[in-house]
């Protein structure tokens, strides 16, 4: 070999490719895909259609003509930022809004930055974040998951509020009395909520699926998850009447799908176990005083992007010892 | 260098905010529209003008150990004339500019083509090089605020193109819309000096 | 001329001469500018209070009242009947803070119409309150038979899509401003005969 290739992470070891990850996080993401096609029909179909579509058609346009270099868009990750960005908004909403958010996410999120391996930020929630504060009402107004044998594979989209707007707009007592809210529903997915996030069950075996073939590791989405769980445990402990049980924090709005799907990002998520875990815990603790104190009802994806921006910081204090070196 | 080229380059050449990346602050903060970015650029630039007018008379005259005081006070005393004038005669433009009006007085451009070049120079070049960086920093943020306008707002100069509750990406009209569309339009620039 | 050395003479002089100079110009420069702006303040209140106060009735004249933190502006006419007040009322509630209304309260208890004087709600969802469409709502109501709150807190009030915090905190504020209003009328009602 007379040349020595330096190119950004993930770096190919073994048997693993960029290539297969990106794929097997597509696969896993499948189950959840379909509960979403159940839940919200012809919309959510076609709007993973547009958003995977548009993500892959702004890598290869970048590529092609402005940076004019290999095309890698074989590669799967522009579909995957596609999958993920759709996965997180409503599922009525209009199309020009999802193709305006996948050219953010490829076009400014990732290939700014130089492409693959090189962006810092998370680019479909970068997208998703563009989104929200451009379209407010847009990515607030939510449909009412309705099943296709019930309403019809065309349906029209009923709106309906999410569990976590309604808490905090009207407070525990509303969202005790009104029945829909059952925890066993959230879990299915049978409620309001981005179609990607909505079924915890579905997302839980794609995430197990990549657990086994250790594509992502446990550390990041148990440490997330334990944090918050111990949060809002903390605060139902000390006033039950003002905060919601904290089981009931796991499973609303996109916690599950960020954690597993998000956080585990390899490019843009910390190297080592210990970082993992600070990663992890920086974004449970955001996550919840968002929720919580914030004007926001949601906080996963502003909680990421921002422990993102700290990822070389926490790098830096989890640096593995180096092999042979004595201190 | 000529007169001339000492107007022309603050224009494109070294252009205060494309170029040297100075004066981020009002830029990024009242660009939300052409006519707010384009009145921000004008009371700047007539700041610009008159200091470096006064500093470079007055260049022999200050002590160099006192002279960042001197260009201060004289810089102030021109903001403030600006502010008064603007809230007597435009009132609406000096209510959405507000504090940055003031602000005007810490703008590195102004104390910088002080401090750079008009206690350095004759009267004559000094104005011409205010003129040209004025104008320069005017036509940045006449860009910056056009296009934040069009996508934010869905008008241009005041003029909407589009219906009235269609649906514009709000996020060019807040904060980080201004720090998307700066880092790209200096990034445009910067791609066509390359090539020429 | 050859520069001046930097000693502590030369220094106290150019700062002394800088600073009074400027300090001359600048006064006489707000000497001149000062009438403009005063009769800028006054017609932008004035307009402000005469938008929210405009009936068939011309006002003839306007006295302005502190009652606890409310401002109330009462306006009478011609023969000195009271027309109505134009009530500087807030909200603290607001999604982006604090909100400043204008409310139009005619003499016969009816708001006659509301104008947002500040506020620093999101743009696209709670800055939509400064929409005839949102604010529009409140004209001519008379808040015996018009609930101010939002409907999702069992008032009347249309909330603005997806801006009920928004919403609420202008109902409140209006509120604030119809109760002062009740509270005091009959002294404002009088006020107008003591002149």
């Amino acid at each position: 070999m007379n040349q020595l290739t330096i190119s950004g992470s993930p770096h190919v070891h073994g048997e693993l490719s960029v290539k297969k990850i990106m794929y097997s996080v597509i696969i896993a993401l499948i189950p959840a895909l379909l509960v979403a096609v159940y839940y919200f029909g012809w919309y959510a179909l076609r709007l993973t259609i547009v958003s995977v579509a548009a993500c892959v058609l702004t890598e290869w346009l970048i590529q092609k003509y402005l940076i004019k270099g290999p095309l890698t868009i074989n590669d799967g990750s522009a579909a995957l930022t596609g999958l993920l960005l759709a996965f997180n908004v409503p599922a009525n909403l209009p199309i020009w809004m999802v193709i305006v958010g996948s050219v953010v996410s490829i076009g400014i999120a990732k290939m700014s930055f130089g492409g693959l391996g090189k962006n810092p930020f998370n680019p479909a929630l970068v997208g998703r974040v563009f989104m929200l504060i451009s379209f407010p009402v847009a990515m607030t107004t939510w449909p009412k998951a309705q099943p296709i044998f019930d309403a019809g594979f065309f349906a029209d989209a009923v709106t309906g509020p999410t569990p976590l707007s309604l808490l905090k707009e009207s407070g525990v007592g509303t969202l005790a009395k009104s029945g829909d809210m059952e925890f066993l529903d959230m879990v299915l997915g049978n409620r309001g909520g981005a179609f990607g996030e909505v079924c915890a069950i579905a997302l839980l075996i794609g995430a197990i699926y990549l657990i086994c073939k250790k594509i992502i590791d446990i550390w990041t989405p148990l440490s997330i998850l334990l944090t918050v769980f111990i949060m809002t445990g903390i605060c139902y402990l000390v006033d039950p009447t003002q905060y919601i049980a904290p089981w009931y924090h796991l499973v609303y709005g996109g916690l599950i799908l960020g954690a597993f799907f998000m956080a585990t990002d390899m490019v843009t998520s910390p190297m080592t176990t210990g970082g993992k875990i600070v990663f992890g815990i920086g974004i449970g603790a955001i996550t919840v005083i968002i929720r919580l104190w914030g004007q926001y009802p949601e906080g996963v994806s502003f909680a990421i992007l921002i422990m993102n921006a700290v990822v070389p910081l926490i790098n830096k204090a989890f640096k593995p010892k180096r092999f042979g070196v004595v201190k | 260098m000529s007169n001339w080229k000492t107007f022309t380059k603050g224009l494109i050449k070294e252009n205060p905010i494309l170029v040297l990346l100075l004066g981020c602050c009002p830029t990024l903060a009242t660009t939300t529209s052409a006519i707010n970015g384009m009145s921000m650029g004008l009371a700047t630039t007539f700041v610009l003008i008159m200091s470096n007018l006064v500093i470079s008379l007055l260049k022999n005259f200050i002590p160099d150990k006192v002279r960042i005081p001197c260009f201060i006070v004289v810089i102030a005393s021109f903001v403030t004339v600006v502010q008064l004038v603007m809230q007597a005669y435009v009132p609406d433009i000096y209510e959405t500019l507000g504090l940055f009006i003031p602000l005007i007085v810490v703008n590195c451009i102004v104390l910088g083509r002080a401090e750079a070049f008009a206690s350095k120079n004759p009267v004559w070049p000094s104005i011409l090089d205010g003129a040209g960086m004025g104008l320069g920093f005017t036509f940045a943020l006449t860009v910056l605020g056009s296009i934040r306008e069009i996508l934010g707002s869905g008008s241009i100069f005041n003029y909407r193109f589009l219906a009235d509750d269609a649906q514009t990406i709000l996020i060019f009209v807040l904060a980080p819309g201004a720090f998307i569309a700066l880092g790209y339009l200096i990034a445009i620039v910067n791609r066509l000096k390359k090539t020429k | 001329m050859a520069k001046k050395e930097s000693t502590l003479k030369n220094m106290l002089i150019a700062l002394m001469v800088i600073t009074i100079v400027s300090g001359g110009v600048l006064g006489f420069i707000y000497g001149l500018t000062k009438p403009a702006i005063d009769q800028v303040e006054a017609n932008k209140n004035k307009a402000a209070i005469e938008e929210v106060l405009k009936t068939d009735v011309a006002i003839a004249h306007i006295e302005t009242q502190v009652i606890e933190d409310l401002t109330y502006n009462l306006a009478f006419g011609a023969d000195n009947q009271f027309i109505g007040a134009a009530i500087k009322t807030y909200s603290k509630n607001g999604f982006g803070g604090r909100i400043d209304l204008m409310v139009g309260m005619l003499a016969n208890g009816n708001i006659n119409k509301v104008s947002v004087l500040s506020q620093a709600e999101t743009p696209g969802l709670g800055a939509n309150m400064v929409n005839e469409k949102f604010k529009g709502q409140f004209d001519g109501k008379n808040p015996a038979d018009f609930k101010l709150k939002v409907k999702k807190d069992g008032g009347d009030v249309d909330a603005i899509t997806a801006a009920t915090i928004s919403s609420r905190a202008f109902s409140e504020a209006v509120d604030l401003a119809v109760r002062g209003f009740e509270a005091n009328k009959d002294q404002f009602m009088k006020g107008g005969n003591n002149e």
